[in-house]
C-alpha cells in the first residue's frame, strides 16, 4: 500500500494544536513509517503540493493569506480535518470579531491600546491583510472531519490518525468531541 | 341610570335626527387624510346654505373603502363621495336634494359593497363611535338587556355553541366550547379579556371595529361576562393605536355613566366592569398567556399550556379570552338567533369574516364576507384585481404566521380548514395581495425579519432560530447561498416550527414553507454552485 | 394519592399525580437532557432540550417539553428518537452561534453545562453563522461578575433570585436575541439596591456568565445542587429543632 501523503497547515492559531501533535511522542515514529509528511510547519516545504491525502488544518481563517491557502489546500487534498477549536469554531482567533472589521481591530490594538507611537502597521507584500471577520474553516471550504479541542489532546489526534491510516472512515464520538 | 331614562335618551336621539345625514368617515385612514376637517367644512357649508335644520353632519366610523378616502356618504340619498377635499364641501352640500356635486362619486352598489355582508360591521360607518346615544339608537345594548331579562347564563353559552361561532383571532377554536369551559369552572373570581392586540403587518380589522363601533365590543364582553360568571373585563390593546384607545376610553366612560356597565346593569343583579390595559406594542403579547402576563404587570412572555386560560388564567382565575371580532359577533348572533347565524358560511366555518384587504389591489379597505367566499371574489371582484393591468401572483393571509397562496388557488373558499390545507391560516384577517412583481423569497425574508424582531426571546428555537433563518433568506435572495444552505434552511424551519414554545415561533417558518411549496423555483434559481 | 402508569422508551413506569414527564423519567433512570431546568427552581420550558415525543391517539406523535408536561395515564413517550436528537443538536448549535462562547478561555471551562451538552448531543461544529454580538461584562459587583458573552438566557438566575432568595434582583430586558439579563432596572450589578449578594444566581448559572471575581480559566465551579438543598431544607423544615 502506498504511503499516505500527510500535510499539516497552520492558519490563524497559536500553534498549540501542532504542539499537541508533537505530543504524540513515540506514535510519531509509527507515523513516520506509514506517511510522507509533504507539507507542514515542521518540515521544509515551501509550496503546498498536489495530491495530498490528508491534511490537519490548525487555525481560523483570519487574513487573505489564510483564505488563499485554505482554498488551495481544499483543491489539492482528499481529506481535510479541521484541527482544533480555532479551525472548528474560530475560538480565540475570532475573539476580535465583535470589535468590528479589520480597521477597528487594528485601531483598537495599535492606536487605542498603545502608550507610545501609535500607528497602524502597513507593509504590503510583507504583512497579510486582515479579513474583516475571522471565520472557522468550514464556512469557507468543505470539511471532512472535525477534531475540536484547545488544543485537541494527543490521544484524540492519534485516534483520528489511526482510523484514517487504517482506511476507515474516521469518527469521533462521546468525550472525544469536546470544545475547549 | 334607570331604564326609562335610557329609553327617553334613545327617543331624544332619534328625534334629534334631521332628514339628511352626511356621514363622514373618521376611522384612522380617512382621519389621516384630513376627514375631520372635511366634516367641519361640511358643517359650516350647511350653515352657510341655511340647511342646518335639514342636514346633520355626523362623524362615523369606517366606511370601508379605505383606498378612496376620505369618504363621505349622504343618506338617505345613498350617495358616496370619494377622496373628498375640504374645498368640495360647499358643492357636496349644494347637491343635497338633487344636483351633482363637483366631487368624485363612488358606487355604493358596485362589487366592493354588493359582495359584502356586513354583520360585525353593520354599524360601521353608520353610528358615531364617540357617542353612545348613537349606538343605543341603533338598538345597541338591546341584546344585553334582553339576555339579562330572558336568558340564563347556560342558555347564552348554549346559543353561542349552537351558532357554531369560532374564534376570529386566527386559530378558530369553537367559541361556545371556550365559554362553556370557563362557565363550568367553580364560581369565584373570573375574567373576560378582549384581545385587541392586533399586530400583523397589513391587518387593521380589529382596530377598525373598535374605532367604528366600540360599544358593540363592550356589549359583547358584558354578555360574555354574564354567560361565564365574570364581573371584570379587560380590553388589551396597543399603545401605538391612540385613536382606538381614545374611543374605547370614551366608550367605557359613557357606558359606565349610563349604567350599561357597572353594578346592577339594567336593574339586574349582574355587575360588569371593563378596564383598558395598554400594551407597549410587543407582537407576542397577542399570544394569550403573554397577554395575561402583561396585564398582571409582568414581562409579556408566553407560558406553556396547559393550564389553559379557561382553567387558570389571569391571576390564576378562569379567564375567557376572545378576539375583538369574536366579541363583536355576539350581539348580532343573539339578535338574529343562533340558527340564522349558523346558516351563513360553510359547514365548519359559520358566519362572516372581516378582512383587511391591502397590497397590490385596486380597491383596498375593510371587507366583510360570508365564510366560504372564494379568495377570487374578495381579491378580484371586491378588490378589483391588481392595478395597472398587472396580474395577481399571490395572496398572503394570516400575517407572519400565515402563508402565501398562489394565484392558481384563488378559487379556494375562505374557511379555517381550506386555508390551513394550503399551508396558510385564516389568521385574524390580514390579506395582502401581491402582483407579478413580488419577489417571494423577499416576502418570506420580510416576515422572518418581523418574527425575529418580535420574538420574545424566551425559547431558543424562536429566539436564535429566526435570526439564522433570516440570514439564510437574505443570502438566498442575494444569490449567495448553496443548495446545502437551502437544505439547512428547510431543516431549521422544521425544528423551529415543532420545537418552539408558543404560536409565534411555531408559525414563524410558515411564510417560508408556503413560498417554498408554491414558489420553490424562485429559491432554487438563485442558488450558487459552491 | 393517585398514580398514573405510562410508558417511557418502551419501559412501563409509574408517576404520582402532578409529576412531570421529566420527574417520572428521572425516577426511573431515564435521562432527558435539560438546560433551563434546575432542581429547586420552577420550570419554564424555555430551552426545549427536554422535548420528548408523545404518541397521539390516532397515530403520530406530538412534541412536549418534559419539564412542564404532566405525566398522564397511558401516555406513550419516546425520549431519544432521531428527530429529537437532530432538534437537540440544532438547539445547542444555535446557542453556540448566538453569543461568544469560547470554551478555551472561559472561567467555566470543564464545568459548563452548555459545553457538556455539546458533548452529549454530538455537536462537533456549528452549522450556523456565529452572530458575534458585542456584549458587556459587568464587574461592578465587589464579588461577582456577569459576562453577557456567555449567557444563554436560561433565566435560572432570575428564578433563583426571585423564588429562593426572594429578592427578584434579576430579570430580562429587551426582546428576541437582543434580550439581556439585568439587575434591578438595568442598573450596574454593583449599584443594585435589591441584591443581597447571596450568590444564588452564581450557583445556578449553567455557563460562565455569572462567576466569582478572581476566578480564571476553568476555575469557576458552580454549586448548582446547593439550591435544591436549600429549598428542600426549607420546605421540609429540616433546620427546625
Amino acid at each position: 500500500m502506498a504511503r499516505l501523503r500527510l500535510a499539516t497547515v497552520w492558519l490563524g492559531g497559536c500553534s498549540g494544536c501542532h504542539m499537541s501533535f508533537l505530543d504524540l511522542d513515540e506514535f510519531l515514529m509509527d507515523l513516520a513509517d506509514r506517511v510522507d509528511v509533504v507539507y507542514s510547519p515542521v518540515v521544509d516545504a515551501k509550496e503546498y503540493p498536489e495530491g495530498v491525502d490528508l491534511v490537519l488544518v490548525e487555525g481560523a481563517v483570519a487574513n487573505e493569506d489564510n483564505l488563499a491557502m485554505i482554498r488551495r489546500v481544499r483543491e489539492r487534498t482528499r481529506i481535510l480535518v479541521s484541527f482544533g477549536d480555532c479551525a472548528v469554531t474560530g475560538n480565540v482567533t475570532a475573539l476580535r470579531n465583535p470589535i468590528g472589521g479589520s480597521d477597528g481591530v487594528l485601531r483598537r490594538s495599535f492606536v487605542e491600546q498603545t502608550d507610545r507611537d501609535p500607528q497602524i502597521p502597513f507593509a504590503p507584500g510583507v504583512l497579510p491583510v486582515l479579513l474583516d471577520r475571522v471565520t472557522p474553516v468550514h464556512s469557507v471550504v468543505s470539511v471532512d472531519l472535525y477534531l475540536p479541542g484547545c488544543p485537541p489532546p494527543a490521544p484524540r489526534i492519534r485516534a483520528v490518525l489511526e482510523q484514517l491510516l487504517d482506511g476507515r472512515p474516521a469518527r469521533l464520538a462521546g468525550r472525544e468531541i469536546k470544545f475547549g | 341610570m334607570e331604564k326609562n331614562e335610557l329609553v327617553s335618551l334613545v327617543e331624544a336621539e332619534r328625534a334629534s335626527r334631521r332628514p339628511v345625514q352626511v356621514r363622514v368617515c373618521t376611522a384612522s385612514a380617512c382621519l389621516a387624510s384630513r376627514s375631520r376637517e372635511v366634516a367641519g367644512r361640511l358643517r359650516s357649508a350647511a350653515g352657510r346654505a341655511g340647511m342646518v335644520d335639514r342636514v346633520d353632519v355626523r362623524e362615523v366610523g369606517c366606511l370601508r373603502l379605505c383606498s378612496a378616502g376620505p369618504l363621505v356618504k349622504v343618506e338617505p340619498e345613498g350617495v358616496l363621495y370619494e377622496r373628498v377635499g375640504v374645498e368640495q364641501a360647499d358643492s357636496i352640500v349644494g347637491a343635497i336634494g338633487g344636483g351633482r356635486a363637483e366631487a368624485r362619486i363612488g358606487d355604493p352598489s358596485g362589487p366592493f359593497f354588493a359582495r359584502q355582508l356586513p354583520m360585525v360591521l353593520e354599524n360601521s360607518g353608520v353610528v358615531e363611535p364617540e357617542r353612545i346615544e348613537s349606538y343605543l339608537a341603533a338598538g345597541g345594548y338591546g341584546q344585553l338587556d334582553r339576555v339579562l331579562r330572558e336568558l340564563t347564563p347556560e342558555e347564552v353559552v348554549e346559543a353561542i355553541t349552537r351558532s357554531g361561532l369560532r374564534g376570529r383571532g386566527g386559530a378558530g377554536y369553537p367559541s361556545g366550547l371556550k365559554w362553556a369551559t370557563v362557565a363550568k369552572m367553580p364560581p369565584g373570581r373570573k375574567f373576560v379579556i378582549c384581545n385587541a392586540d392586533e399586530g400583523d403587518p397589513g391587518a387593521f380589522m380589529d382596530r377598525s371595529v373598535l374605532e367604528s363601533d366600540p360599544q358593540r365590543v363592550l356589549e359583547g364582553m358584558a354578555i360574555a361576562g354574564y354567560a361565564v360568571g365574570a364581573e371584570q373585563g379587560y380590553v388589551y390593546l396597543r399603545g401605538e393605536h391612540p385613536l382606538t384607545i381614545h374611543r374605547l376610553r370614551l366608550a367605557i366612560d359613557q357606558a359606565r355613566r349610563l349604567g350599561v356597565l357597572g353594578s346592577g346593569i339594567f336593574d339586574s343583579r349582574f355587575n360588569f366592569r371593563i378596564d383598558l390595559r395598554i400594551g407597549a406594542g410587543a407582537y407576542v403579547c397577542g399570544e394569550e398567556t403573554a397577554l395575561m402576563a402583561s396585564i398582571e404587570g409582568r414581562r409579556g412572555t408566553p407560558q406553556p399550556r396547559p393550564p389553559y386560560p379557561a382553567q387558570s388564567g389571569l391571576w390564576g382565575s378562569p379567564t375567557l379570552i376572545n378576539n375583538v371580532e369574536t366579541l363583536a359577533n355576539i350581539p348580532a348572533i343573539l339578535r338574529e338567533g343562533a340558527e340564522r347565524f349558523a346558516r351563513i358560511g360553510t359547514a365548519s366555518s359559520k358566519g362572516t369574516k372581516v378582512f383587511a384587504l391591502a397590497g397590490n389591489v385596486c380597491r383596498s379597505g375593510l371587507v366583510e364576507v360570508p365564510m366560504g367566499t372564494s379568495l377570487r371574489t374578495i381579491v378580484e371582484e371586491i378588490g378589483g384585481g391588481a392595478p395597472e393591468g398587472r396580474s395577481i401572483k399571490a395572496v398572503q393571509t394570516g400575517g407572519p404566521s400565515g402563508g402565501c397562496i398562489p394565484a392558481s388557488q384563488l378559487d379556494t373558499p375562505v374557511d379555517y380548514e381550506s386555508l390551513k390545507a394550503l399551508g396558510s391560516i385564516m389568521g385574524s384577517g390580514g390579506m395582502i395581495v401581491m402582483d407579478d412583481r413580488a419577489d417571494m423569497v423577499d416576502v418570506a425574508r420580510y416576515f422572518m425579519e418581523f418574527c425575529r424582531d418580535e420574538s420574545c426571546g424566551k425559547c431558543i428555537p424562536c429566539r436564535a432560530g429566526t435570526v439564522q433563518l433570516h440570514r439564510m433568506l437574505v443570502r438566498i435572495r442575494d444569490g449567495q447561498a448553496t443548495r446545502d444552505e437551502l437544505h439547512r434552511l428547510e431543516r431549521l424551519c422544521e425544528m423551529v416550527k415543532h420545537a418552539s414554545l408558543c404560536g409565534l415561533g411555531q408559525a414563524a417558518p410558515s411564510p417560508v414553507l408556503s413560498t417554498l411549496r408554491f414558489f420553490r423555483e424562485e429559491y432554487e434559481s438563485r442558488l450558487t454552485g459552491g | 394519592m393517585s398514580v398514573h402508569t405510562l410508558r417511557i422508551d418502551e419501559k412501563d413506569v409509574s408517576a404520582r399525580a402532578g409529576q412531570t414527564i421529566l420527574e417520572a423519567a428521572s425516577e426511573n433512570g431515564i435521562s432527558i437532557p435539560t438546560l433551563c431546568h434546575l432542581e429547586g427552581l420552577s420550570n419554564v420550558g424555555a430551552c426545549r432540550l427536554c422535548l420528548v415525543e408523545v404518541a397521539v391517539v390516532g397515530g403520530g406523535t406530538r412534541l412536549a417539553a418534559a419539564c412542564v408536561t404532566a405525566a398522564a395515564e397511558e401516555m406513550v413517550i419516546q425520549t431519544d428518537t432521531d428527530r429529537l436528537r437532530e432538534y437537540r443538536k440544532m438547539i445547542v448549535e444555535l446557542l453556540f452561534a448566538e453569543r461568544n462562547h469560547v470554551c478555551s478561555v472561559c472561567v467555566a471551562n470543564n464545568h459548563c453545562e452548555l459545553q457538556e451538552m455539546a458533548v452529549s448531543q454530538g455537536v462537533d461544529h456549528v452549522r450556523y453563522d456565529y452572530l458575534e454580538p458585542r456584549c458587556d461584562v459587568d464587574l461592578s459587583h465587589p464579588r461577582f461578575g456577569l459576562d453577557h458573552n456567555r449567557c444563554i438566557l436560561c433565566t435560572r438566575c432570575v428564578r433563583a433570585c426571585d423564588e429562593v432568595e426572594g429578592a427578584h434582583t434579576w430579570d430580562v430586558s429587551g426582546r428576541g436575541t437582543l434580550s439581556r439579563v439585568v439587575t434591578d432596572l438595568n442598573a450596574p450589578w454593583g449599584a443594585s439596591e435589591t441584591c443581597t449578594s447571596c450568590g444564588k444566581c452564581v450557583m445556578a448559572c449553567p455557563t460562565g456568565a455569572l462567576f466569582h471575581q478572581s476566578s480564571t480559566v476553568s476555575e469557576m465551579i458552580h454549586e448548582r445542587t446547593r439550591l435544591s438543598f436549600l429549598v428542600d431544607a426549607r420546605e421540609k423544615k429540616q433546620w427546625h429543632a
